[in-house]
């Protein structure tokens, strides 16, 4: 089909500027992440959001912005147009051993150049193998081989985007047998070898912490603060493992945990007003719920801002 | 269905291949590759990670068929999800993307055998949200044909918008179909009504219409590349009936085009 009708005998009916729409070429402000609290953006929040107008950024998941056209990619500019967004991928299979898909890394970098997102970042877990999608956040060994693989990966993202990515630590479940490394010298390799920055999950760090029985604040002593560009901070849901001991899953459906606020003001008496993200996923609340989480972040990176902070 | 031996493939990327076989098999056992701290099993552990997998993709597809689940009830739908999900993984990470073959599954579901019109809104349901992801582009106004002379008309090829989509029903899916995508109370559907569908999306909004008799034959003549003439011709040739000016008109008040030409391949 030619759909602008140029060819041969055609008439064309109507002109060319007419036939596609061309998403007009947005230039979004540069506002600034610094020191910000942000909130997971749902599109059921949308209208509160946009009468909101407070001090804040917003998360989208890449992914849910990669289709061709319509409401979703109309609902994030008039989000972006208001605040400054972070990109969060989700799928790129960044810690699998199959070659990255070319398709999708190629939207992912149309989705960074449309929206000038303030900050990127993907996962260190693979979801995609073989050409299945499992559509979770798989976890992998730590050694010399998977290393070079994902710091091959991350090289390429990079290269795509031309910037630099956060990589977010997972929560964990269980370990492999052919692990040699530790996650925390895993990730300080990975962003001494690829430049990349990290994005501290805390409730991840607090979720592995539990289930891998060990101490999530030496977790964070050996983890490379000085290269965390944003901080996550999400609800846990409670089961238990084969042995009736305790076992979190990282759910992002509920208020984010006592000890995980704790275990945050640890970590940024640390590292400082790092911009700091409520993730909310599932069983969504409304608004004025998922503000107050935000605000409550705020409301620490303002003390830490104003240097009237004193660590828990 | 056998056990197989635990997957022990030991190279040093051989990871996710001894990782994944069991995610969507519940037959099979968790791998050997995996343990839990200080020696523990990582049964319940790896378990994790198949309930998310299978859970994510349920709730995927109820997102793209909620008219479906409506229907169906959760529980009823949540079953059928999961046959289809170990059935057809996705091969998308776009999730929007996932379930174009739930359909054609629905109609070899053996328990939904007792609703034959299922497939069809589920037809319409994947076609909805085709439409609202489709890409952006002006729809053609009856204002463009205007000053055409009915010689010029007859000729007329018309470009699909990227939004559009048509779905044939033996059965009064569209009706089912709307009655279903709120949570409203609806009046009694004869089922047996065979409807088709027109789905559209002139800017944010999707659009579903009922065609009228001979619509359908009419647009698929028409999004086939045919001249207006000739798809005029199906149209009556499938209901005697037909309404030229009407189907035509309410067609472009529905967004259906983009553009018009003559002659040529469109």
């Amino acid at each position: 089909m030619n759909a602008t009708g140029t060819h041969g005998s055609a008439i064309a009916r109507n002109s060319a500027a007419r036939v596609e729409l061309q998403s007009p070429a947005l230039c979004f402000p540069a506002y600034p992440v610094a020191g910000l609290a942000g909130a997971s953006f749902k599109p059921e929040h949308l209208p509160s959001i946009l009468a909101d107008r407070e001090r804040r950024f917003f998360e989208v998941h890449a992914e849910n912005y990669m289709g061709a056209g319509g409401t979703p990619h109309r609902s994030l500019e008039l989000i972006r147009r208001d605040y400054p967004v972070s990109l969060h991928g989700v799928c790129m299979s960044i810690g699998g051993p199959d070659a990255l898909d070319k398709t999708h890394l190629e939207r992912f970098r149309r989705a960074v150049e449309r929206y000038e997102p303030a900050l990127v970042s993907e996962h260190l877990a693979w979801s995609t193998h073989e050409g299945i999608h499992f559509n979770d956040l798989l976890p992998l060994p730590y050694n010399a081989a998977t290393l070079a693989r994902v710091c091959a990966h991350i090289d390429e993202v990079q290269e795509a985007i031309r910037r630099p990515i956060l990589l977010e630590n997972p929560s964990s479940y269980l370990t492999f047998r052919a692990s040699t490394m530790s996650e925390t010298d895993f990730v300080r390799e990975i962003a001494k070898q690829t430049g990349c920055g990290l994005l501290l999950d805390v409730n991840n760090v607090y979720v592995s912490a539990t289930n891998q029985g060990f101490s999530a604040r030496d977790y964070l002593s050996n983890f490379p603060l000085s290269r965390v560009g944003e901080i996550h901070l999400a609800g846990h849901a409670r089961q238990s493992d084969d042995e009736a001991e305790p076992l979190l899953i990282d759910s992002h459906d509920v208020p984010v945990a006592d000890d995980v606020w704790q275990l945050y003001e640890f970590a940024i008496s640390r590292v400082g007003a790092i911009p700091t993200l409520i993730e909310w996923d599932s069983n969504l609340p409304g608004w004025p719920i998922l503000k107050a989480e935000a605000d409550k972040v705020q409301a620490v990176l303002d003390r830490v801002n104003s240097g009237h902070y004193y660590a828990a | 269905m056998p056990r197989e031996s635990s997957h022990t493939d030991t190279r040093p990327l051989g990871y996710a291949a001894a990782f994944f076989p069991a995610l969507l098999n519940p037959d099979l056992e968790t791998p050997s590759l995996v343990i839990g701290p200080k020696g523990k099993s990582a049964a319940k552990r790896y378990n994790i990670y198949r309930n998310n997998v299978t859970v994510s993709l349920i709730e995927a597809l109820a997102a793209v068929f909620p008219a479906v689940q409506r229907i169906t009830g959760v529980e009823f739908f949540r079953a059928m999800a999961r046959c289809y999900v170990r059935e057809m993984v996705p091969s998308s990470p776009l999730l929007f993307e996932y379930g174009h073959e739930f359909p054609e599954f629905i109609e070899r579901y053996a328990y939904a055998s007792e609703m034959p019109w299922l497939a069809d809104v589920a037809r319409i349901e994947r076609g909805w949200l085709d439409a609202y992801h489709a890409a952006d582009a002006y729809p053609l106004s009856t204002h463009d044909l205007a000053d055409s002379t009915r010689e010029q008309l007859i000729e007329l090829k018309f470009a699909p918008h990227p939004t559009t989509r048509i779905i044939r029903s033996r059965f009064a899916a569209v009706t089912i179909f709307a009655a279903n995508r709120t949570d409203g109370p609806f009046g009694e559907i004869n089922a047996a009504e065979p409807e088709d569908a027109l789905i559209t999306r002139p800017q944010y909004d999707v659009v579903l219409r009922r065609l009228r008799p001979g619509g359908a034959a009419f647009l698929l003549a028409l999004l086939d590349g045919r001249p207006l003439g000739a798809a005029v011709a199906s149209a009556l040739n499938a209901a005697p009936s037909f309404d030229i000016a009407a189907n035509i008109a309410g067609a472009i008040e529905a967004g259906a085009f983009m553009t018009t030409r003559v002659g040529g391949p469109m």
